[in-house]
């Protein structure tokens, strides 16, 4: 994703929610919203982690003000 | 620390009442006496049995099916082919996944793997499907089905699929890089990812000592013992009811019921006792056809049993690969950098464990500069499924190896130099994300302390290995049921397959919290109409997540209980606690009784009482193992013996040791077979030369030494009890482990797996001469 980024590995954005991650995100760099999601749901190939834990919710998952997000290929892919 | 020899240790933290102990598994009887029902066992009247033709030719167009001649057969009720199967919408853009264990795949994938329509992609591809009133007559008649193929050049490796001149397997798949397309040029390259941490450059700069190796590993079965098997019938009423060995019922009813284009709630699949599966028993394979030729037979049940030859010819194995790995580390022992080039064959369809594999890779050290690349490649051989921790074995070999030669180079102690650069809490993974708390610092120590680390080997051509082995383990959804029975003991309904013995590690879950017996809990694993979704058993995910919903279902029989005790007592619930299976008021010490006491009341005080459970945990502990061989090595005949063995893992707490045990001594037993003997031979037609169990080598009894384990127990914060997931990762640190003992004993660095005889004579002749 670092060519969606200008080659930042890691960005800073508010929101208290993956999706409102992913919302303020793809205003900061248009197009990440349509690279990670589907019909607003993680793409089926793509997994989040919050603070380290894979989250089994997605889009849901609750983010804290100091938490850490990490999107990944899922596991398995294909 | 370890000073006394024992042959299973458990270095335990935390002590329970039921946790911890080992009560004797309650389907044992059943399985000791032969009384067990598995998947060939059932026998519903009107029965009828299927066979499947396969594919002769690895790439083949389909050019002409004509299977009159078989219709025509006397006892030959049905026969079908691609043309039979539903037809999957396939809308550009809109995938439609499919979980299969660890896996995943694209509806319209596994729809073309179940029956090919076009053209055969592997050899054993099913191709045509008869169901008649013998076994004998249903495999005449495949015989009779006559197929005119126009066959293709095969890929049979990941490098010969990425080369450019390779033919191409798919016209529809194009190079993916997390959720876009790459190219719009056909590819056999599905998947292309890259997990980035600092600058590895910089840190090869940095290093004293650098070293690369190119590594191949060969296309290895999961082996389990019991075939796949199915009985399938297809109801007046539209409901599809299935009977099998799996080990994912809800997996396998959703992605049969999608395949077969009817709702899942048309389908009730019934699991049977399982005779192993190792992350293979996720994927319909004969359920479709048998559904289909059950209602093309007027709705006679149609049961499918797998042949050996089948099995290994046509269901999933894990992939061979192509890893290129290079590690660079200071004199001083301080690991700066490390780089790996992943190619994993996904079989004839997307979807190998590459992805898995580079989350492992280098998992078990803390290193500031990584860069992994995975590509996930189609090729001419069946579609590979879970293996046990899948891909991480064939990941872990590479860098464990060279680790071990870094260790060398600079002259420090292999596990010193581990357990300097060892993974902690906190410490950033490959993709970016840190650990939670793990225990890997604790199985290097366990190891250090062991007797066998320490013991002196003797004797020509004998050396010792050691490696680190890392699995990420997974959580999912869970249901459990619980009913209180009036004699005190309970029901629990689960919905995940006792393959180790997971009926018993979850009840006692729920035996801890009700202050029961384990014996008291009497549990069963239910059709998919009767419990919740409960995804199966593999993962290394049972006992954690089922289990973690027994003991929320327990948890809610403890709350009822309390209120009927507040009822009895006339009280405030609040007032109440019950503790090691005893209620009683907090305040008044006349005001106590037993669960089981309690449990006879229940009629005369509000009737049953049901506990639920329901789960998509988070909090999945990551799990750690390592493994210390000592072999001997023929010079002669390049025969590598394997003498003792020690396996350590860390379970995070072991629910019941003994069923830890096994798993350990299991995996260890798969990964030494793995490193050492097996392998899918293939021919340069893409046929497989050894597909029966003569000559596909699986180790036997007589090859191994009984297996020590030591059970490291670093309690997983996200789990009431502790637990961390031990079913796979054991199965990892072998072929490492045992690369690096051949090397000390006869001093030459393996490559390739397997490690067979002749493989090892050709590492000493090249490197030796």
């Amino acid at each position: 994703m670092r060519e969606m980024t200008d080659g930042a590995e890691t960005v800073e954005v508010e929101g208290s929610s993956v999706r409102q991650i992913i919302n303020n995100l793809d205003e900061k760099f248009p197009g990440v919203k349509a690279r990670l999601t589907d019909n607003g749901k993680m793409k089926a190939n793509i997994s989040v982690a919050v603070d380290g834990q894979v989250s089994p919710i997605g889009v849901l998952e609750k983010v804290g003000e100091e938490s850490e997000v990490h999107f990944f290929p899922a596991i398995g892919g294909g | 620390m370890t000073t006394t020899y024992e042959p299973n240790q458990v270095l335990s933290t935390k002590e329970f009442k039921v946790v911890g102990t080992r009560p004797i598994r309650h389907d044992g009887v059943d399985k000791v006496t032969g009384k067990a029902q598995f998947g060939a066992d059932v026998f519903p009247t009107g029965l009828l049995y299927g066979k499947i033709l396969r594919s002769p030719h690895a790439h083949a167009k389909i050019k002409k099916i004509d299977t009159s001649k078989a219709a025509a057969m006397a006892g030959v009720k049905a026969v079908m082919t691609g043309r039979d199967m539903p037809e999957t919408p396939n809308v550009p853009g809109e995938e439609r996944r499919i979980t299969l264990g660890e896996l995943s795949t694209d509806l319209k994938y596994l729809r073309e793997q179940v029956m090919a329509t076009k053209r055969v992609l592997f050899r054993g591809h099913p191709v045509a499907a008869v169901a008649a009133t013998s076994p004998h007559i249903a495999e005449e008649a495949t015989k009779a089905i006559e197929i005119e193929y126009d066959v293709l050049p095969p890929v049979l490796t990941a490098p010969e699929g990425m080369a450019d001149d390779a033919p191409i397997i798919h016209d529809d798949v194009f190079t993916d890089e997390l959720g876009e397309k790459q190219t719009d040029k056909p590819s056999n390259v599905a998947e292309h990812f890259q997990h980035k941490l600092g600058d590895v450059n910089k840190g090869f700069a940095e290093a004293d000592v650098v070293i690369e190796r190119e590594f191949n590993t060969s296309t290895v079965h999961q082996g389990y013992i019991e075939p796949h098997t199915c009985t399938v019938q297809w109801n007046k009423d539209e409901r599809v009811l299935i009977w099998n060995s799996t080990q994912g019922p809800f997996n396998v009813r959703d992605s049969a019921a999608q395949v077969l284009d009817i709702p899942i709630s048309h389908v009730r699949l019934t699991p049977m006792e399982i005779g192993g599966g190792f992350g293979g028993k996720f994927e319909p394979y004969g359920e479709p056809p048998a559904a289909i030729l059950s209602k093309m037979a007027g709705g006679r049940p149609v049961k499918i049993v797998m042949t050996r030859t089948e099995e290994l010819e046509c269901t999933g194995p894990t992939p061979g690969s192509y890893i290129k790995c290079k590690i660079g580390a200071t004199k001083e022992g301080k690991i700066t950098a490390m780089q790996a080039h992943m190619a994993y064959e996904a079989g004839a369809f997307p979807g190998s464990p590459v992805g898995a594999g580079a989350m492992c890779v280098f998992a078990p050290y803390d290193v500031e500069n990584m860069l992994v690349d995975g590509y996930d490649v189609v090729v001419n051989k069946p579609k590979t499924a879970a293996y046990r921790a899948p891909g991480a074995t064939n990941a872990e070999f590479t860098s464990e190896t060279i680790i071990d030669e870094i260790a060398e180079k600079i002259g420090m102690e292999p596990l010193e130099f581990r357990l300097m650069n060892a993974a902690k809490e906190g410490t950033r993974q490959a993709d970016g994300a840190p650990y939670d708390k793990i225990g890997l610092v604790e199985v290097i120590e366990a190891m250090k302390d062991h007797p066998h680390y320490n013991a002196p080997l003797e004797g020509k051509n004998r050396g010792r290995g050691m490696a680190l082995g890392y699995w990420m383990n997974a959580g999912l959804q869970s249901s459990v049921n619980i009913a209180v029975n009036q004699d005190g003991t309970a029901t629990l309904v689960e919905g995940s397959p006792d393959i180790g013995g997971s009926r018993t590690s979850i009840s006692m879950q729920a035996a801890e919290v009700l202050g029961i017996q384990a014996e008291d809990i009497h549990p069963s694993v239910a059709d998919t109409d009767s419990v919740g979704f409960s995804f199966g058993t593999g993962g290394s995910r049972t006992t954690f997540a089922t289990g973690w919903a027994a003991y929320k279902a327990a948890e809610d029989v403890k709350q009822q209980m309390i209120e009927r005790a507040a009822l009895i007592w006339d009280v405030d619930a609040d007032s109440i606690e019950m503790e090691d299976g005893v209620l009683k008021s907090k305040s008044d010490p006349e005001l106590k009784t037993t669960f089981k006491e309690l449990a006879g009341e229940l009629n005369s005080t509000g009737g049953p009482i049901i506990g639920r459970g329901a789960v998509d945990p988070k909090g999945v502990g990551v799990a750690f193992a390592g493994l210390i061989v000592d072999v001997e090595v023929d010079p002669e005949t390049g025969k590598v013996d394997v003498l003792r063995v020690t396996a350590v893992q860390d379970a995070g707490k072991a629910i019941h040791p003994s069923y830890v045990e096994g798993q350990m001594q299991g995996g260890s037993v798969q990964g030494i077979g793995w490193g050492l003997n097996e392998e899918y031979f293939m021919t340069e037609e893409g046929v497989m030369a050894n597909s029966t169990w003569l000559d596909y080598r699986m180790p036997l009894a007589l090859d191994l030494p009984m297996i020590d384990t030591v059970i490291v127990e670093v309690a997983n914060p996200g789990h009431p009890f502790g637990v961390r997931g031990v079913g796979e990762v054991n199965i990892v640190a072998p072929p490492a482990a045992l690369a690096n003992a051949i090397y000390r004993a006869v001093g030459v660095r393996m490559e390739r797996l397997p490690m067979k005889p002749q493989t090892v004579l050709e590492t000493i002749a090249a490197q030796k001469g």
